[in-house]
C-alpha cells in the first residue's frame, strides 16, 4: 500500500473538517468538525510511524487522543455555560468581541 | 538507578545519607498540610518533630565530615591506598589519590528528556555540611520559638507548613548536586517566603509586602536560569562538581565564564538583597518576626551567597578575582556599596526590624565582599557566625514585641528602659550586638575582621577601607538601636500605656489575628503576671503586657534567644585566627586543584586589626553621646537638626525614603510597562481599527474629494460608483473584526495555506 | 513462489479494504459537515471515527485502534450526545445549522486541499508502507516502553492538562 493512500485521506479528512468550522454555526458542531481535523492528524502520524517503523507516531495518536477527549470536555462545558446564559449556542451571536 | 554509585567504606552512614535531611522536613509538609488541622498540636509538633530529627542527622553528618577531613589530614603524610576513596570518577590520576578531601556525591536520575539526564542528589563537603548544621539548627529554634509567638493565630497550621517547607527547600539547594537541583530549592524558598511574609495578608501593606519580595527575587531569578543554562550549554553538565572542574580548566572560555558569573550574581543580588535590589529585604519585615529572623539568619537571603560560594571557581575565574593585580570587581563592587548604603538606611530607621533588616542586607554585603576578593573561607565564616547572632537579636526583637511594647516594633514611641523590665532579652541583644560589631573577643571580630583583613591583604584597598567604614557604621547605628530600645527613659508602651492604635502606626506590626479574644480575659489575670511567673498555668495571654507592663517573655521565646546568644559570644572560637585556631579552614574550604581555587589567607595580625578596633569603638563612643543628647536632653545642640538646617533635612530626607529607589522602580515600571500597555491599546484603537476605518473613511474621502472637483465634469455615476467601491472596500476589511469565530477561523486557516502555498512554491 | 502471490493477494484485499473504509469515512464525513439534523452529524462522525479506528488497524496500530474506539465512539461520541441533549437542540431537521457565510469555507478547504494533496503526492509519490513481515503489529509494551521511557514528560504535561480540563469542566458546568 502507498503511504499516500493514508496521507490524502487524512488530508481529505482535515480539509472537511476545516469545513465544518468555518460553515457551522452551532457551536456543537464546530467542535465535532474539530474531532475530525484532530482525528486526520492521527492518520497521519500513525501513517509516518509504520512507514518509519518506529513506534513514536503511537505515543503521540495516544496522546492527542487525550487531549482531544480533554478538549471535548471543557468545550462543551463551555457550550453548556453559553447556552445556559443566553438559551442559544449559535456562534455568530457570539460577537462580543467584536474590534 | 544509582548514577554515580560512590557510597565507601569510610563515608559513613550520615555522610552517605545527608540526602535525607530535606527529605524529612518536605515529607513533614505534606503531613501538616493534609492532617495538621486534626493533631493535638496543630501541626506544630510534627514541624518540630521534623526539625529535630533533620538536626539530628547534620549533627551527625558533621561529625563523620570532621571525621573524613581528619583521617584525610592523618593520611596525608603516609602513602594513601588506591580507593581509600568511594568517590573515584576517573578524576584520580595515575591510580594515585590526591590528598584532598573529596565530597561525598551520590546521584539519581530524577527524570530524562531525550539524551538529557536530570539528577537529584547529594553533594557534601563542607561548605554543604555547615549550612545544613546552620540553617536545621536555626530553624528548630525558630519553630520552637514560634510555638509561643504564633500561639492562637488564624493560620497557625499554614505558618508551621510554610516554615518547614521553606528549611526543606533551603535544606534542598544546599545539598544540591545540580544546578537544577539548586534552582529546584531556590524556587521553593521563593514561594515560602512569599506566603510567610503574607502570612497576615489581611492588611494591604502586608500582601503588597510579600508582592514586592516575590518579584524582586524573581527578577533576580531570570539571572539564575540564564547563568545556568549558560554554564550547562557550555559545559555539557549540570553537576556541581563537573561544572567547578570545567571552570577551572585553563582551556575554558574567560568570556563564557564572565557571562554565566554576572548572570548567576544577578540571581545573588536578588535573593541576597544586595544594591540595587535590596529594597524588598525591610519590606519583608511585614511578616512575622520569626520568619524574619529565620528568612534573614541562615536561609533565603544566605542563598545568594551559598549560590556564590558554591559555584566558586566559575565567579573565581569568570571575574579574575584575586588574580592578575585586579583590584575591583563586580562582586567586589556591589558587595561594598551595599555594606555603605544599608548601614546608612540603618540610621534613619525608628522600626527595630527595619535596623535589623538593613543591618542584614549590611552584612550580606560583607559577605558578598569577601567573595569578590578572595576571601572565600572568611565569608563562608561569615555567614556561620552571622546566622546566629543575626537570629538572635531578631528573636530579642520579637521578644521585646511580644512582651515589652505590646506589638509595636517603633523604637521612638514604644520602648526605651526596657534593660530592667527584660534581662534576660536585653543582655542576649547586648551580646549580640557586640558580636555583630566586631568587638573582639565576640565571633563577629572572628569573622568580619577576616574578610577585612583578606581585602587588604589581596589589595584590594578600596574595599579594605569600605569594610572599615561599614564596621564604623554598624557599631553606630546598633548602639542607636540598643540604647533606644533598652536604656534611656520608657516611652509609650515600654511605659506601661496602652494604645488601640498599635495597628495602624507601624507598617510591620505583629497584632496577633486572635487578638481581640485574648482581651476578654479578666484584668486580674493580666496583672498577676510580673516577671517571670509564666509557668503559672495561664498560657493564653503572653504578650500582652501592656495590661500589666512590660515583662520578661516566657522561657519557650527566651530559651532560643539565650542558646543562640551563648553562640553568638562562642561560635567564632571555631576559626579565631588570632589564636590560631582554624578549624574552618581544615573542615569548610575545598582543597582541590581540580575543582577549586587554591586561595591565599591573610595571616592574622593584631596590628592589622587595630583600625576596625578603634573604629568600632569610636562608633560606639560617638553613637552613644549623640544617642544621650538627642533622645534624652531637651537642649542638645544637634537636637532638631534635621529640622533646622536645611542638607540635614535633604541627607535625611534622602535617607528616610531610602535614596529614592522604591520610587524609582515605580517609575521605571511605569515609564517601561505603561507605555507598553499603553501603545498596545492606541495600536489596537487606531492602527487596527484605523485601518479598517481608515479604508471606509479614506474612500468616502476620496469619494467627497471626487465629487467636489469631478463631479462637475464627470457624469454622477462614476462619482457614485467610486464612494461605493470605497464603502464597499471598508464593508469588506470590516469583518475582519466581526467578532465571529467562524471568521477567524476561515482566516485562520485560509491564512495557512496560503503561507504554505507560499513556502511550497519557494521551496520547489 | 506461493508466498509472494499470496503476499500481494493480502495488499490487493488490503488495499480494497483501504478503498472501502475510506469511502465510508469521506462520506461520513461530508454528512457530520453538511447534515442538517445534529443528531444525524453525531452518528455520521460515529461512522468516521469507527472508520479511522479500521484504518488505524490497517496500519498495524492495534492498541491505538482499540483506544480510538473505547474513548471516541464510546466516551466523546456520549458526551457530544450530551451536549445535543443538554442545549435541546431539536431533533428533527434544522434549517439554522449553518452560518450565513458558509460558502466562505468552500474556497479555503479547496484550497488548503490542494496544497496538501501538491505537496503529498510530489514528496511521498510511491513510497510504500512495509508489508508482511517488516509490518509487525505493533505490541502495547512497546508503546508503553515510548510513553514511559523517552516520552515520559510530555505524559506529565498531559496529565496536568486532564487535570485542569477536568476542573475547569466542573467549574464551567456546574450550576451556582
Amino acid at each position: 500500500m502507498l503511504v499516500n493512500n493514508f496521507l490524502i485521506l487524512g488530508a481529505v479528512l482535515f480539509c472537511i473538517g476545516v469545513y465544518g468550522v468555518i460553515a457551522r454555526k452551532n457551536a456543537v458542531m464546530v467542535l465535532m468538525s474539530v474531532e475530525l481535523i484532530l482525528n486526520s492528524v492521527n492518520l497521519n502520524l500513525l501513517a509516518f510511524s509504520q512507514m518509519n517503523g518506529n513506534v513514536d507516531g503511537h505515543t503521540f495518536a495516544l496522546y492527542i487522543i487525550a487531549v482531544a477527549a480533554a478538549e471535548v470536555g471543557v468545550g462543551l462545558a463551555m457550550v453548556l455555560l453559553v447556552y445556559r446564559n443566553r438559551k442559544s449556542i449559535a456562534l455568530d451571536e457570539l460577537s462580543e468581541m467584536k474590534g | 538507578m544509582l548514577a554515580h554509585e560512590s557510597v565507601a567504606a569510610s563515608s559513613g552512614w550520615f555522610l552517605d545519607h545527608a540526602f535525607l535531611i530535606p527529605i524529612i522536613p518536605a515529607v513533614a509538609f505534606v503531613i501538616i498540610i493534609f492532617f495538621g488541622k486534626r493533631l493535638p498540636m496543630k501541626g506544630s509538633e510534627v514541624g518540630i518533630a521534623s526539625m529535630v530529627a533533620s538536626l539530628v542527622l547534620a549533627v551527625g553528618t558533621t561529625v563523620q565530615w570532621v571525621q573524613r577531613v581528619n583521617s584525610v589530614g592523618g593520611e596525608e603524610a603516609g602513602a594513601l591506598s588506591k580507593g581509600f576513596f568511594g568517590f573515584t570518577r576517573g578524576l584520580l590520576a595515575g591510580g594515585e589519590a590526591e590528598p584532598y578531601v573529596q565530597p561525598v556525591i551520590r546521584s539519581w536520575t530524577w527524570w530524562s528528556s531525550g539524551n538529557m539526564e536530570f539528577g537529584f542528589g547529594q553533594h557534601i563537603d563542607g561548605l554543604a555540611v555547615m549550612l545544613l548544621l546552620i540553617v536545621t539548627f536555626i530553624s528548630t529554634l525558630v519553630q520552637i520559638y514560634s510555638l509561643e509567638y504564633v500561639r492562637g493565630d488564624r493560620r497557625y497550621t499554614h505558618f508551621f507548613a510554610s516554615l518547614t517547607l521553606f528549611s526543606a527547600g533551603m535544606l534542598v539547594m544546599v545539598l544540591a548536586e545540580n544546578t537544577v537541583q539548586l534552582v529546584l530549592g531556590w524556587e521553593i524558598m521563593g514561594l515560602c517566603s512569599f506566603m510567610l511574609i503574607g502570612h497576615w495578608w489581611e492588611e494591604r501593606a502586608n500582601s503588597e509586602a510579600a508582592l514586592k519580595a516575590f518579584w524582586t527575587v524573581r527578577t533576580g531569578d531570570i539571572g539564575l536560569l540564564v547563568g545556568v543554562a549558560i554554564l550547562f550549554g557550555a559545559s555539557g553538565t549540570f553537576s556541581i562538581h563537573d561544572t567547578s572542574r570545567w571552570a577551572m580548566d585553563p582551556s575554558t572560555s574567560h568570556t563564557v565564564l564572565l557571562w554565566a558569573s554576572v548572570a548567576l550574581f544577578i540571581a545573588a543580588i536578588g535573593k541576597s538583597g544586595q544594591f540595587p535590589l535590596h529594597t524588598w529585604l525591610p519590606d519583608a519585615m511585614a511578616g512575622p518576626t520569626p520568619v524574619s529572623s529565620l528568612l534573614h539568619s541562615s536561609t533565603m537571603v544566605v542563598a545568594g551567597v551559598f549560590l556564590v560560594a558554591r559555584l566558586y571557581p566559575v565567579f573565581y575565574n569568570g571575574l579574575s578575582i584575586a588574580q592578575d593585580g585586579n583590584t575591583a570587581n563586580f562582586i567586589a563592587i556591589i558587595g561594598g556599596i551595599t555594606i555603605l548604603i544599608a548601614a546608612a538606611l540603618a540610621f534613619v530607621q525608628n522600626d527595630i526590624k527595619k535596623v535589623l533588616a538593613y543591618s542584614t542586607v549590611s552584612q550580606l554585603g560583607y559577605m558578598m565582599m569577601g567573595l569578590g576578593v578572595g576571601a572565600w573561607t572568611p565569608a563562608v565564616f561569615h555567614i556561620f557566625t552571622h546566622a546566629f547572632f543575626k537570629c538572635c537579636l531578631f528573636l530579642c526583637a520579637g521578644s521585646v514585641a511580644h512582651s515589652g511594647s505590646h506589638h509595636s516594633f517603633d523604637m521612638k514611641k514604644d520602648m526605651g528602659g526596657l534593660a530592667k523590665k527584660m534581662p534576660i532579652t536585653a543582655t542576649a541583644w547586648i551580646l549580640s550586638t557586640l558580636a555583630l560589631c566586631g568587638v573582639p573577643f565576640f565571633s563577629g571580630f572572628f569573622s568580619k575582621d577576616e574578610i577585612i583583613d583578606n581585602a587588604h591583604y589581596q589589595g584590594y584597598t578600596i574595599f579594605w577601607i569600605v569594610g572599615l567604614v561599614g564596621a564604623f557604621m554598624t557599631t553606630a547605628y546598633m548602639t542607636r538601636a540598643t540604647y533606644l530600645t533598652f536604656f534611656g527613659t520608657a516611652r509609650g508602651a515600654a511605659a506601661g500605656e496602652h494604645h488601640d492604635e498599635h495597628a495602624d502606626a507601624h507598617a510591620s506590626h505583629d497584632a496577633h489575628a486572635t487578638h481581640d479574644a485574648h482581651d476578654d480575659h479578666p484584668v486580674a489575670v493580666h496583672a498577676a503576671h510580673g516577671l517571670d511567673d509564666h509557668g503559672a498555668g495561664a498560657h493564653d495571654d503572653h504578650g500582652h503586657g501592656a495590661h500589666a507592663g512590660p515583662h520578661e517573655s516566657p522561657w519557650l521565646i527566651t530559651g532560643p534567644i539565650v542558646i543562640l546568644a551563648v553562640l553568638a559570644v562562642v561560635s567564632g572560637y571555631i576559626n579565631a585566627a588570632p589564636f590560631h585556631i582554624e578549624k574552618f579552614l581544615e573542615w569548610v574550604e575545598p582543597r582541590g586543584s581540580e575543582w577549586a581555587p587554591a586561595l591565599e589567607h591573610a595571616v592574622f595580625k593584631w596590628i592589622n586589626a587595630v583600625p576596625s578596633i578603634v573604629l568600632v569603638a569610636l562608633g560606639f563612643v560617638v553613637s552613644l553621646a549623640i544617642c544621650r543628647g538627642l533622645y534624652n536632653s531637651e537642649r542638645f545642640p544637634l537636637k532638631g537638626l534635621t529640622q533646622r538646617f536645611a542638607p540635614a533635612r535633604a541627607g535625611y530626607a534622602f535617607l528616610a525614603n531610602r535614596y529614592y529607589l522604591d520610587a524609582l522602580y515605580g517609575a521605571i515600571i511605569k515609564a517601561v510597562a505603561y507605555p507598553i500597555s499603553k501603545a498596545a491599546y492606541w495600536v489596537n484603537q487606531h492602527v487596527l481599527d484605523g485601518i479598517v476605518n481608515g479604508v471606509g473613511i479614506g474612500g468616502r474621502k476620496s469619494g467627497e474629494w471626487v465629487y467636489r472637483n469631478v463631479d462637475q465634469r464627470l457624469v454622477d455615476g462614476a462619482v457614485n460608483g467610486s464612494g461605493a467601491a470605497a464603502r464597499g472596500t471598508g464593508g469588506a476589511l470590516r469583518p475582519l473584526q466581526s467578532g465571529k469565530v467562524n471568521q477567524y477561523g476561515a482566516l485562520l486557516f485560509g491564512a495557512a495555506a496560503v503561507v504554505a502555498l507560499v513556502l511550497v512554491i519557494v521551496n520547489s | 513462489m506461493s508466498a509472494v502471490v499470496l503476499a500481494s493477494e493480502i495488499q490487493v484485499a488490503q488495499n480494497i479494504g483501504f478503498g472501502i473504509i475510506a469511502a465510508i469515512m469521506v462520506v461520513g464525513a461530508l454528512k457530520v459537515v453538511t447534515s442538517s439534523n445534529v443528531v444525524h452529524a453525531a452518528l455520521a462522525l460515529v461512522l468516521v471515527l469507527a472508520g479511522a479506528a479500521a484504518q488505524y488497524l490497517l496500519l498495524a496500530a492495534e492498541f491505538v485502534a482499540v483506544t480510538q474506539v473505547l474513548v471516541y465512539v464510546g466516551a466523546v461520541m456520549v458526551l457530544f450526545l450530551f451536549g445535543v441533549m443538554l442545549t435541546r437542540a431539536k431533533l428533527g431537521a434544522e434549517t439554522d445549522l449553518n452560518n450565513k457565510h458558509h460558502l466562505l469555507g468552500v474556497p479555503v478547504a479547496l484550497l488548503l486541499f490542494g496544497v496538501m494533496v501538491w505537496v503529498l503526492v510530489d514528496g511521498f509519490r510511491d513510497t510504500k508502507l512495509p508489508q508482511g513481515a517488516d509490518a509487525e503489529p505493533v505490541s502495547v509494551q512497546q508503546v508503553s516502553d515510548s510513553i514511559f521511557s523517552p516520552y515520559l514528560l510530555p505524559f506529565w504535561a498531559l496529565s496536568f492538562v486532564l487535570l485542569a480540563a477536568v476542573i475547569g469542566a466542573i467549574v464551567l458546568a456546574r450550576k451556582d
